[in-house]
């Protein structure tokens, strides 16, 4: 029976057929955080079970630490610190492989599981995260779970699912100027709906991602789960066994036997999904959000929808209470929009390549004056390789701070927020109410139209900048 | 909980799409190492009035916060209840107010396993269904009871509607026997550690 890349990997991973109940699925990795992390371990310290195969457990700080210069455990983060000590303390009782604040391996989970050749073709991991889905870029089955579906795995190595039901997302043709993953994402979820991927796992093919290189395709496949799929993944090529080999815990073994196992992962040509959307590359254009929800996007040049253009009522309820928050109106547009902040950062964008493309825009110019500019690379190496780029002097010299890794002002973390009604244009991946803080009127962009904006002070298309 | 009988609840109507666990519970309000305690911060966007960014003082309009529902047990929202965040605590918060049934268009995934891992009810109505209890509820608060018959996999309304609703059987029979899940799988360890031998020598590459 011909079968899909997620199939095939699901099937061999498959411990016991559920029939009409949930599969039991063998875990490969689990990677744990300070915030949902430290719950677990904690959780399962108290019941007495130990963690089975603790080899195969990774754990970082990310979520609850600052990404102030010189940084300790203390944050701004009310009670912060006991998350940062008991994950240190569970980690080291469980004996779990953790990279620490100081660690020059540090960074977000979902970066660094890659960085260090942790999830591998053809592999499934968890972490109490949502945006687990990113690893999917790697040909993995990046499987996000809440705290007591990742203490199961903890005690079990296991899962239990049904399996989701799978889709194809095919992007095909070649990318419009200032034209990111990220608009990708934000023009396929816009189309779609935010739970347009709702029970599927979503599998992106096409030219388009064919051509991508394996860190763009870790955008795409991170905002799986804005679009409520079960996970995103892109069948391995030869970019992705090259980007694993000679990582700390890549297999060191018969790697032309692994990339020759990897290569047969790929979906059967006559493999049937559930569901088929396609996309003409060209139909997409750098984009930003306006609403409350990732599906509430437009094109920069496009204007926000009328609510008598909206046919359900209780949308239209929504849509004013949307607006007021975000002190919009109707029909506007958002080109030109004045911003307080912008914020490079986050799973979603903080790799080398995010980075180097915003560097390019902020190569001699200054952010407009009075706007708060942060960026957050998102690992300990990002952060050393665009240093030996001198990437960290064009951030700075252009009036951004440079920051140490973790999740930041995506959502909070350390404590740290915008104020209520400054206006924020983000490379993060969810504009959900008081995301940024209380009252904060987050708009989601690309990295590079948040350069350009920055430097411009209000909402540009990046192809401004480089026109200029 | 027990759910071998009836279940009766005021019902709180909260007719949003897509509340996602940040508007359940924010970042900022997830400040312990513990499951209680943690309804202070349930909808702390909506619940409380911030001036800047400190709290001051609980808003009033907020469902929650008046008196008639101000002892809710069910929830009735929209579409993608529950998306975003892997965050249990969203659940412990609900759990934490009282809450024991969500009823909604759809859930996020996370946030419905989560539910069912911690014995709180989900139930999937249509969205004329949940405009209907809506309606009913609004025309007078009167009607906010509402009963679940898990066993039954009904809804019935204050005037007697009945809704019946389907529920993964997995997940039904935990909840009627408050089954542990860990404890559960851990019943079929030999197979999992038979499988792992023979896993270790096909994919040898995956094996740390």
């Amino acid at each position: 029976m011909p079968l899909t890349l997620f199939e095939k990997i699901w099937n061999s991973h498959r411990i016991i057929e559920g029939k009409n109940q949930p599969d039991l699925i063998y875990i490969d990795r689990i990677f744990l955080h300070e915030r949902t992390g430290s719950f677990a371990l904690k959780s399962l310290k108290e019941r007495d079970l130990s963690v089975k195969n603790p080899k195969h457990v990774f754990a970082t700080m990310d979520h609850i630490i600052d990404t102030f210069p010189g940084r300790g455990d203390e944050t701004l983060m009310p009670g912060g610190k006991k998350f940062i000590t008991t994950m240190r303390y569970l980690a080291k009782e469980f004996n779990i492989t953790l990279f620490d604040i100081d660690d020059p391996r540090h960074g977000i989970s979902h970066l660094i599981s890659a960085e260090q050749g942790i999830t591998l073709p053809g592999s499934i991991v968890t972490c109490p995260d949502s945006h687990t889905c990113t690893l999917g870029a790697l040909g993995a089955i990046g499987w996000g779970v809440g705290s007591s579906d990742c203490e199961h795995a903890l005690a079990t190595t296991t899962l239990s699912g049904i399996k989701p039901k799978q889709m194809k997302v095919t992007f095909n043709g070649k990318l419009n100027e200032g034209v990111n993953p990220k608009d990708m994402m934000l023009h396929l979820i816009e189309k779609y709906s935010a739970s347009g991927g709702s029970g599927y796992a979503i599998e992106f093919s096409g030219d388009t991602i064919h051509m991508m290189p394996i860190e763009n395709r870790f955008t795409l496949c991170n905002m799986a789960v804005e679009f409520s799929a079960f996970t995103g993944i892109i069948a391995p090529d030869q970019k992705v066994f090259k980007y694993l080999k000679d990582r700390p815990y890549s297999p060191t073994n018969n790697w032309s036997e692994n990339i020759k196992h990897w290569k047969c992962l790929a979906s059967d040509d006559d493999a049937v999904f559930d569901k088929y959307i396609e996309i003409n590359a060209s139909d997409i254009y750098p984009s930003v959000t306006w609403g409350l929800s990732p599906e509430e996007s437009i094109p920069i040049n496009g204007k926000i929808p009328r609510a008598n253009n909206l046919t359900n009522h209780e949308k239209n309820k929504d849509m004013a209470s949307t607006l007021e928050y975000m002190g919009l109106k109707n029909g506007q547009s958002l080109m030109g929009l004045p911003i307080d902040a912008a914020f490079i950062g986050s799973c979603t964008n903080a790799r080398l390549t995010d980075l180097r493309s915003a560097a390019k825009i902020l190569k001699n110019n200054k952010i407009s004056p009075n706007i708060k500019a942060i960026c957050t690379p998102g690992s300990a190496d990002v952060k050393k390789q665009a240093e030996q780029e001198g990437i960290d002097k064009i951030f700075e010299d252009a009036g951004f701070q440079w920051r140490e890794p973790g999740c930041s002002l995506c959502f909070y973390a350390g404590g740290e927020g915008f104020l209520p009604q400054q206006r924020v244009i983000t490379s993060t991946n969810r504009n959900f109410r008081g995301r940024q803080g209380n009252g904060v009127r987050s708009h989601l962009a690309s990295p590079v139209t948040v350069a350009a904006s920055a430097i411009a002070g209000k909402i540009v298309p990046p192809q401004t900048i480089t026109k200029q | 909980m027990n759910w071998s009988s009836a279940f009766i609840g005021v019902t709180a109507p909260l007719l949003i799409d897509n509340i996602d666990t940040d508007q359940i519970i924010p970042s900022r309000e997830m400040k312990t190492i513990s499951k209680k305690g943690l309804k202070k911060g349930l909808f702390a966007n909506w619940q409380y009035v911030y001036a800047k960014r400190k709290k001051i003082g609980l808003n009033k309009d907020f469902i929650l916060n008046k008196k008639e529902f101000s002892h809710s047990s069910i929830l009735l929202s929209g579409k993608n209840f529950g998306c975003g965040s892997s965050r249990e605590h969203a659940v412990w918060a609900l759990i934490d107010f009282g809450i024991k049934v969500v009823i909604a268009e759809s859930f996020g995934r996370i946030f419905k396993n989560n539910c069912a891992r911690n014995g709180l009810l989900t139930i999937e109505l249509t969205r004329m269904q949940i405009e209907y209890i809506n309606k009913l509820i609004k025309k007078s608060t009167n009607n906010n009871l509402i009963e679940i018959h898990l066993r039954r996999k009904m809804v019935i309304t204050s005037d007697n509607k009945k809704f019946a609703f389907n529920i993964d059987p997995f997940v039904m029979g935990i909840l009627l026997k408050g089954q542990d899940f860990i404890e559960n799988t851990l019943l079929k360890e030999k197979v999992i550690d038979s499988f792992l031998k023979k896993d270790k020598i096909k994919r040898s590459w995956a094996h740390l």
